[in-house]
């Protein structure tokens, strides 16, 4: 691929004349990280060749007949208008290029379609705007977690210099096994979402309500990110996909490690808070779950979402705030747009965030909230 | 909108010598049932609609300009590249190439007005309001919607009443598309002068016969998908909720079923303003004159198997994926016959190159790598990799914006002579042409890479490695939108300072309207038909 790198070369020029950007330019494929990605690409660049064949040809007749037949060269236009002979060439060749690339298509979308004896599954499910992830069956089985973005808001805003994964960095990272294979279901919980990882060639969208499914076998170790790709609603650009593919061994230790994190959020639930506790812990879960839509302020976005402050929710009895955030609110006729339900979230960062809403946007009388409620409020 | 209009009276008022003259001011343009004040009306909204929806596009390009957030909100952002959409493929294409129709078809098949007159002024009476509807849901509380121009289920429940608002400028926009639909097939079979076959129709003609067909088929297809949607919203229906037994993607299939129709509703005339421009200034006759209706019908037929090939990334089913993928790469073959004959028509021709023949060769060389992206899309692997990128977003705007829309700028140089009587400025057009051109490749050229690296569409911020490719696409499209201002001022110019045009402007022209018909065109003609032999 010689002549891809000039091409290469000439554009980084070209961008670099243009806006003195430092980063790579990014033009064609990440570099394929499975064999089905490999196989796509190879297929991408069949038909491209072909592509750039047929332009040439047509263009290069269209481009002649420009320069060669211009009435300032003085000539004279002839009046042939059909040729059956011709016609009939030129519908049955273009017909015959397309089964050839018909064919090796076919067999990609074959293998991509089959999802049968997977090694792992992992469901994927997508909210507004966060991924959930939970290992169903093989190695791991049991695991759950969320992952939501990292990138800070300040970042985003411009008040702070933008880091090298900027939008593309999760809190949690999903975790695979190299040269096993991956079986991930996808389903959404709101609104119609979508998984896609390039590297492996694996897009399917997460659609609310039903399960479809994708496969692919990472072939080396590393991060792999991207991001959703349909439109979810406001924060659809900001919901990364990062996948780091960890050496058996590691993923082993990975496997172990997080079982007992999940055993230790078991008792966490359990047992009861001290206020600072929940309000230190509510912070946190209240910047990663709950201020892109509320605000950092408590202050909400008028006419899209509501405030906090001085909210009738934050200042009544506690109960009716724990319902709302587990079951969402319906949007409709209010100008504001639907609350969607926060039952994915656990009941230890349910109540840790109700408890810090309840001291930093109001100051209602019973302002702690024990994730032993927020249980006993799940049906 | 008033001011442009008046503007436009006084150019007309030179030929306002018919009998029975129309009323004088405003009220000639609201009670008109002349078909080429009808026209003239159509392509004035569709070129306001044009310049909102541009504007749009400039605000979504200005906050790509750079990472982070600048200029406007997420949710502001997805309102914008909701109503770009949606405005400029109901309010700008659709409506340019029926002001094609109302003008050109009495003319070139020699009738002497559109079938249902009065038909006519309703069908194009609707569309202001229907505008005006998506324009207030901006002013609704929560916005106008942000679901995509495409408004998938259940995006749209969640939206506030500005989505009710644009639900029922669909329904009038698709009434008013219907209504103009169903006059058009009716003068084409019913109102050709005596020795005027259907095929000897002028290709032009016979396109606009297709679509017509296609969108009395499709519009009705939408209509329901939107008011499942309102019921959905409103009355506890649950046809896209799967809670109520419904799916999300039934709404996607039903959508789509409209929606793949619709890109030949608007490329279609476009073919055949370019099968009118590219005959007439090679100085030859069209080539293939028969095998382009066949392949026209062959690709409007194809239109409606091939929907899903949108919705390869729901989960189809290996058989329905290959299905889809088998149909959609077979419009290939007809769409090869078109662009073939057209370039075989130029082939040994004696050509010039004047504005219109510019955006026709413009038209040819951009809508032929649009439609070679389109058969990239159609394999179902490679797709999967670039479904909802900056590849999709390439691919579409070449086939809309190269292909429709320069086959509309060709069209507008072509006939202004014919409905003016004046010339525009020939350097302008030709510099509007390259302008265009060029800001339009930079804009969207580079698209296709974005995707091809992995840049979701709709996304108002992007991570870093997108970088350069988005400040090249956004310097690009100020400068497209600067480029349509000079169009606006060429349009102004011939209509106030042009010169005189001659009776037949275009040596090669050769349809009615240039042979049979005094230039500037008189407001009634053809009240004797033509005999054509």
């Amino acid at each position: 691929m010689r002549g891809t790198k000039v091409i290469q070369a000439l554009a980084a020029l070209a961008g670099l004349g243009i806006c003195g950007s430092a980063h790579a330019l990014e033009w064609y494929f990440r570099e394929p990280g499975s064999k089905l990605a490999a196989d796509v690409d190879w297929l991408h660049q069949l038909v491209m060749w072909l592509i750039i064949a047929i332009f040439v040809v047509v263009f290069g007749a269209m481009f002649y007949a420009c320069y060669a037949h211009r009435k300032s060269k003085g000539h004279k236009a002839e009046q042939f208008h059909e040729n059956t002979a011709v016609e009939l060439v030129w519908t049955v060749v273009p017909a015959i290029i397309l089964v050839a690339i018909a064919w090796p298509a076919t067999k990609v979308v074959i293998a991509q379609k089959d999802t049968s004896s997977p090694d792992l599954t992992i469901k994927v499910t997508g909210y507004q705007w966060k991924w959930g992830y939970d290992y169903v069956k093989g190695e791991g089985e049991g695991i759950s977690f969320l992952s939501t973005l990292a990138t800070p808001r300040a970042q985003i805003e411009g008040h702070e210099p933008k880091g090298e994964h900027y939008l593309l960095e999760v809190d949690n990272n999903l975790v695979v096994p190299v040269g096993k294979k991956i079986r991930v279901i996808t389903t959404a919980a709101d609104v119609v979402h979508s998984w896609w990882v390039p590297s492996f060639g694996a897009k399917q969208d997460a659609i609310p309500g039903f399960l479809r499914d994708l496969w692919f076998r990472p072939e080396k170790t590393g991060i792999f990110r991207s991001q959703c790709v349909e439109l979810c609603g406001k924060e659809h650009g900001f919901m990364p996909i990062v996948v780091e593919v960890m050496s058996q061994e590691n993923y082993a230790e990975w496997v172990g490690k997080k079982t007992k994190e999940m055993s230790a959020a078991v008792e966490d639930a359990n047992r009861q808070w001290s206020e600072q506790e929940l309000v230190a812990r509510g912070e946190k879960a209240y910047a990663q779950h709950c201020q892109v839509c509320h605000q950092p302020t408590g202050q909400g976005v008028p006419n899209s979402f509501p405030p906090l402050v001085g909210s009738k929710v934050v200042e009544g009895p506690k109960d009716a705030q724990i319902h709302l955030v587990l079951n969402g609110r319906k949007g409709g006729y209010r100008p504001n747009t639907e609350m969607p339900a926060q039952n994915a979230l656990s009941d230890v960062e349910i109540a840790a965030a109700i408890t810090f809403t309840r001291h930093s946007f109001a100051k209602p009388k019973d302002n702690i909230v024990q994730p032993a409620e927020v249980k006993a409020a799940r049906k | 909108m008033s001011s442009v209009v008046d503007t436009h009276d006084h150019g007309h008022a030179g030929h306002d010598h018919g009998h029975h003259g129309p009323y004088g001011g405003i009220m000639r343009w609201i009670t008109t049932t002349n078909h080429k004040d009808i026209g003239t009306l159509y392509l004035w909204f569709s070129f306001i609609m044009f310049s909102v929806g541009g504007t749009m596009a400039l605000v979504i390009r200005a906050e790509l300009f750079t990472p982070g957030l600048q200029i406007v909100n997420p949710d502001f952002f997805n309102q914008m590249t909701t109503m770009h959409g949606l405005i400029m493929v109901f309010g700008a294409i659709m409506p340019v190439f029926v002001g094609f129709a109302n003008w050109q078809i009495p003319m070139m098949i020699g009738a002497p007005d559109m079938a249902f007159a009065r038909l006519n002024n309703w069908s194009f009476w609707l569309l202001p309001f229907a505008a005006t509807l998506l324009v207030l849901s901006f002013f609704m509380p929560g916005g106008a919607p942000g679901v995509g121009w495409t408004m998938y289920a259940p995006l749209t429940v969640q939206m506030g009443i500005g989505m009710d608002l644009t639900i029922f400028a669909i329904h009038l926009l698709g009434m008013s598309s219907i209504l103009g639909s169903i006059n058009i097939i009716t003068t084409i079979l019913n109102l050709r002068a005596p020795g005027m076959t259907l095929m000897r129709m002028p290709l032009f003609v016979w396109t606009w016969l297709i679509t017509a067909y296609l969108l009395v088929a499709a519009m009705p297809v939408l209509a329901g998908a939107v008011t499942m949607t309102l019921t959905d919203r409103h009355f506890g229906t649950t046809f896209f909720n799967a809670a109520g037994g419904g799916d999300p993607v039934l709404y996607q299939h039903i959508f789509w079923f409209f929606g793949h129709p619709e890109v030949y509703i608007i490329a279609l005339p476009g073919f055949g303003v370019i099968s009118q421009v590219i005959p007439a200034f090679s100085r030859k006759p069209l080539f293939g004159y028969a095998s382009m209706v066949y392949a026209t019908s062959a690709i409007a037929i194809l239109s409606f198997i091939v929907w899903a090939h949108h919705m390869y990334t729901v989960g189809m089913p290996v058989t329905g994926q290959l299905f889809f993928m088998y149909a959609t790469i077979l419009i290939a073959v007809p769409t090869g016959v078109k662009v073939f004959n057209w370039v075989t028509t130029m082939w040994k021709g004696s050509l010039t190159f004047e504005t219109p023949m510019l955006f026709a060769c413009g038209f040819l060389f951009m809508f032929t790598l649009g439609g070679f992206t389109g058969l990239v899309l159609a394999l179902v692997p490679i797709d999967i990799q670039l479904h909802d990128t900056y590849y999709v977003v390439a691919h579409f705007h070449y086939v809309m914006v190269a292909g429709a829309l320069f086959a509309a700028f060709a069209g507008v140089y072509f006939w202004i002579p014919k409905w003016t009587g004046r010339m525009y400025n020939e350097t302008l057009g030709q510099i509007h042409f390259w302008l265009t051109m060029i800001f339009f490749n930079m804009i969207f050229f580079v698209q296709h890479f974005l995707g091809m690296a992995g840049m979701p569409r709709r996304i108002p911020d992007y991570p870093l490695m997108f970088e350069t490719w988005n400040k090249i696409s956004t310097i690009g499209a100020f400068g497209m939108g600067l480029a349509q201002v000079l169009f606006f001022y060429i349009v102004l110019d011939t209509i106030r300072n042009g010169k005189p045009a001659p009776q037949l402007p275009w040596e090669g022209a050769d349809s009615l309207e240039w042979t049979h018909l005094p230039t500037p065109v008189p407001y009634h003609t053809f009240e004797t038909q033509p005999v054509i032999k």
